[in-house]
């Protein structure tokens, strides 16, 4: 049963290899930071970030074993974040380009 | 187990007819108010994707003023602290009391050592010079048209990681509670529900920081300086 | 089916007395009076500043009080309005009340955070009352930067701290019915018997939860650019001060919706019970509340047309707004289609529904004349604006809000209101708010703006029917206040369903038992099944 842990407990070795990938990502994207990417700098470690919380949200916070509706709930907040930024960015990233209404 | 019977009928309040249900409710009622954290921090991610769009060399070497490696360790001592707090919540799964208090502990020591070294790093901002809003405000590397712009993105480095460090205060401040009722023997397998639901909350903000880091740390530090 | 006297049945009204009793209740069904309480006090401290406003505009020389006292009264109307008022209503009072009995559960599911969001909101109106008190706040409700981070000399942290804890009360709220909804409703309440008051509440929720959020973070670096002077916002740092509308209407536009939203909900059960007719289109309406609450954010732009904002950003938030028209439209088909072939009687609950429909409507559309970015650029910061938004809000909120309160008195007190005197109040509003409002939409069409206190003498005759009008809504909402107080004690006692009406609410006695039913309700038919209603109406006059 998909339950918040009940029958599913973790054991410490799946805790301890989460916890070292983990730590290798960070070693790994402080390092590869000095190295010239150009524009995919940022791609490359926001992936790398996004992987790291991906690890946390599925092992450390159960995720994996979570409901339907607790994975709905965690991508309807990211969704929404986008919506924000998105439509913020649709603004600062176009300014200049069509004019300005009423001119 | 009639000891179990008894202490889960104890913490399970009139609204609830189960247990589990009331497990499942505390559980969803912690991920809604963690997206609400999200779009909270979100409006600053939002300030932060602006201003970098807009300015991305001022911010560049803004971030190398940062001590990258202190940062790096500061985050893998935060991992740290979310490996012994989901140690905790397992710890409360299988019953383990004093491994509970245990866990509890070191994961506020963790919580600490950030906070500490946290403290350190702003500490060196101010002898820097690099406090946005004063007089005194200036950045090597730029030259004097973009020191404004250097303003912002150390406006968001202390808005963003204080607004983190809050939330790493609060968080302390709730493992204090937890670990003062786990040493009274509040929490066993039929019962560690709060446990579980902090554990959550000091995730988030460990993910929080997993994206600070790179975004204000490491912005094109090839580029030397 | 209970036909005692009140007195002599145990009910949550006399569960416990005392001033204890209710400020440490964790009763669903007390938390919503002690907000009733406190946002019909927040209701007439923002009429008051109204009055005012209204006064100094009968004549076109600002000659009443100062340019600067003029804009603290906009600005503390908006803002008693809105946060402490419009924001909380329907769902606070109630949501709170009804929605775990609509859904057959003893409470909320978390009831000590439900008594916290009262105290959240007492504590955001004491930080605005006194920030009022010492003097007032001028920037608008709107809190544009650079205004109020570097130049305003007004109160403008204490408000804005005040409208920031608010801000918590609003999304522990909706984080409370989202897990009830889910959670705690009775056995055999599946979504689709739900009633719609549940629906829009459950929408509502989703708003509260996904939006105010980034109102808070906005008065966060709102207080650190005004206190620490941190540049966020400052133009000569490179900042951008519509970044800060940006951030302020993400939450702000779908903000109305959390004030629209519940209203609908509570047309769609006045139109029921009032017809005696199921909802027509029930899962249309239901999906179009949720639809409401996603759209809604995604056209904030369009407060944005004439900011600096980019024109293609505008074009955008312009194409999603005729959007979020749709479902709302969806709506008042459906209300009115319930109607067709009804068994309609008027009393007071009905005239507001009808009330709503058409000023919701008339609101409605002249949003879609705003939503275009050619007649935005005439009419915006005019009284069109003020009109239109007025329209909905009070002629389609309060309404809704009012017609609720009718609607649920019995239930909530034991007692009738006298119907004569509320189908009065309920004409004298309607009237008073038509000639109030109606007028402005004129005068912003021929260029009044907004948050002037003088202006041009050939508005003043439009100008001195609004206040006409004004006085008589003010009368109009007086009356409820003061019938509404005499029931308590002297109006007829109420029997369990005295509308015939369906839902779980009207199963149980009137008021209702401490954990609102003597068992738990088990549902085996939808929220509008008329069949099964065995409740007789009872003729009261």
């Amino acid at each position: 049963m998909t339950g918040n842990g009940h029958t599913n407990i973790d054991s410490v070795k799946t805790y301890v290899f989460v916890l070292l990938s983990l730590l290798a990502a960070t070693i790994f994207t402080t390092v590869v930071a000095y190295v010239d990417l150009g524009p995919f700098s940022v791609v490359v470690a926001l992936t790398i970030a996004v992987c790291k919380m991906l690890l946390v949200a599925l092992f450390f916070m159960h995720i994996r074993h979570s409901t339907k509706l607790t994975r709905l709930v965690v991508a309807g907040g990211m969704l929404w974040l986008l919506i924000l930024l998105t439509l913020t960015m649709s603004d600062f990233l176009t300014r200049g380009i069509l004019g300005v209404p009423g001119k | 187990m009639a000891e179990h019977a008894q202490a889960e009928s104890l913490a399970l309040r009139v609204q609830f007819d189960t247990a589990e249900q009331q497990k499942d409710a505390s559980t969803l009622g912690m991920w809604i108010f963690l997206i609400t954290e999200i779009m909270f921090f979100g409006g600053m991610f939002a300030a932060y994707t602006v201003y970098r769009t807009w300015y991305p060399t001022v911010f560049a070497v803004a971030s190398t003023s940062l001590n990258a490696p202190i940062g790096a360790a500061n985050t893998c001592i935060l991992l740290f602290s979310s490996f012994t707090m989901v140690m905790a919540v397992r710890a409360g799964q299988l019953g383990h009391q004093k491994m509970i208090v245990l866990f509890l502990v070191l994961t506020l020591l963790f919580g600490f050592a950030f906070l500490g070294v946290k403290a350190v790093e702003w500490n060196e901002k101010f002898e820097e010079h690099h406090i946005p809003g004063q007089a005194a405000f200036h950045l090597e590397g730029l030259p004097a048209t973009q020191q404004g712009n250097a303003q912002l993105f150390f406006s968001l480095y202390f808005a963003m990681t204080g607004l983190h460090a809050l939330h790493m205060v609060i968080g302390a401040g709730i493992l204090m509670v937890l670990i003062w009722q786990a040493r009274k023997g509040r929490f066993h397998a039929a019962y560690y529900t709060p446990v579980d639901v902090a554990g959550l909350y000091w995730h988030f903000v460990d993910i929080i920081w997993i994206f600070l880091f790179p975004l204000l740390y490491l912005i094109d530090r090839h580029l030397g300086k | 089916m209970i036909t005692t006297a009140v007195q002599e049945r145990e009910h949550y009204l006399n569960a416990g007395y005392g001033l204890k009793s209710w400020l440490l209740t964790k009763d669903h069904k007390r938390i919503g009076l002690l907000y009733l309480a406190t946002i019909t006090l927040f209701f007439f401290l923002g009429g008051a500043f109204a009055t005012l406003i209204r006064v100094e505009l009968l004549t076109p020389q600002g000659d009443l009080v100062s340019s600067e006292t003029y804009n603290k009264l906009f600005t503390m109307h908006a803002v008693a309005m809105i946060f402490f008022f419009m924001i909380p209503s329907i769902p606070a009072v109630l949501g709170n009340f009804f929605l775990p009995i609509m859904i057959g559960a003893r409470d909320l599911a978390f009831p000590k955070i439900n008594l916290l969001s009262w105290y959240l909101l007492v504590a955001g109106g004491l930080f605005s009352l006194f920030a009022m008190i010492a003097g007032g706040v001028d920037t608008g409700w709107t809190f544009y930067t650079p205004y109020s981070t570097s130049y305003s000399n007004g109160w403008v942290i204490a408000t804005a701290l005040g409208i920031f804890i608010a801000g918590f009360s609003s999304i522990l709220t909706g984080l409370n019915f989202i897990v009830t909804v889910h959670r705690m409703r009775a056995p055999g309440m599946t979504w689709f018997r739900l009633p719609l008051f549940v629906w829009s509440n459950y929408a509502t929720s989703l708003i509260q939860v996904l939006g105010t959020p980034v109102l808070a973070v906005t008065i966060v670096l709102l207080f650190v650019e005004r206190v620490f002077h941190l540049g966020i916002f400052d133009p000569a740092r490179g900042g951008d001060p519509v970044l800060f509308q940006h951030l302020f209407w993400f939450y702000s536009h779908p903000a109305v919706y959390i004030m629209v939203l519940p209203a609908m909900g509570v047309i769609s059960e006045l139109i029921s019970a009032y017809s005696r007719k199921p909802v027509f289109g029930y899962s249309f309406v239901a999906f179009s509340s949720v639809a409401i609450a996603v759209l809604g954010f995604l056209v904030w732009g369009h407060h944005l047309f004439v900011s600096g904002q980019s024109l293609y950003a505008g074009l955008v938030f312009s194409f999603l707004s005729y959007f979020v028209a749709i479902p709302s439209a969806i709506k008042v088909f459906n209300w009115t289609a319930t109607l067709y072939k009804g068994s309609i009687t008027y009393h007071t609950p009905m005239l507001y529904a009808f009330g709503f429909i058409g000023l919701f409507t008339v609101g409605g559309l002249t949003g879609l004349f705003l939503a275009a970015l050619g007649i935005d650029v005439h009419v915006t910061d005019t009284y069109f604006v003020v009109a239109h938004f007025h329209y909905i809000m009070v002629g389609g909120t309060i309404m809704a809000y009012l017609g609720g309160l009718h609607y649920w008195w019995p239930k909530m007190t034991g007692r009738m209101y006298p119907e004569g005197w509320a189908r009065l109040s309920a004409l004298v509003i309607f009237l008073g708010f038509n000639l109030t409002f109606f007028p402005q939409f004129i005068l912003g069409y021929l260029g009044m703006p907004r948050r002037y206190h003088a202006y041009p003498e050939e508005f003043q005759v439009l100008n001195v029917l609004s206040t006409a009008g004004a006085s008589v809504l003010a009368v109009g909402y007086l009356m409820p206040m003061i019938y509404f107080i005499w029931s308590l004690r002297y109006g007829k006692i109420a029997p369990a369903n005295p509308w015939g009406a369906t839902g779980l609410e009207w199963r149980t006695a009137s008021p209702p038992p401490l954990h609102n039913f003597d068992e738990t309700p088990i549902v085996t038919h939808g929220a509008y099944d008329y069949t099964t209603v065995m409740g007789e109406e009872i003729e009261v006059g």
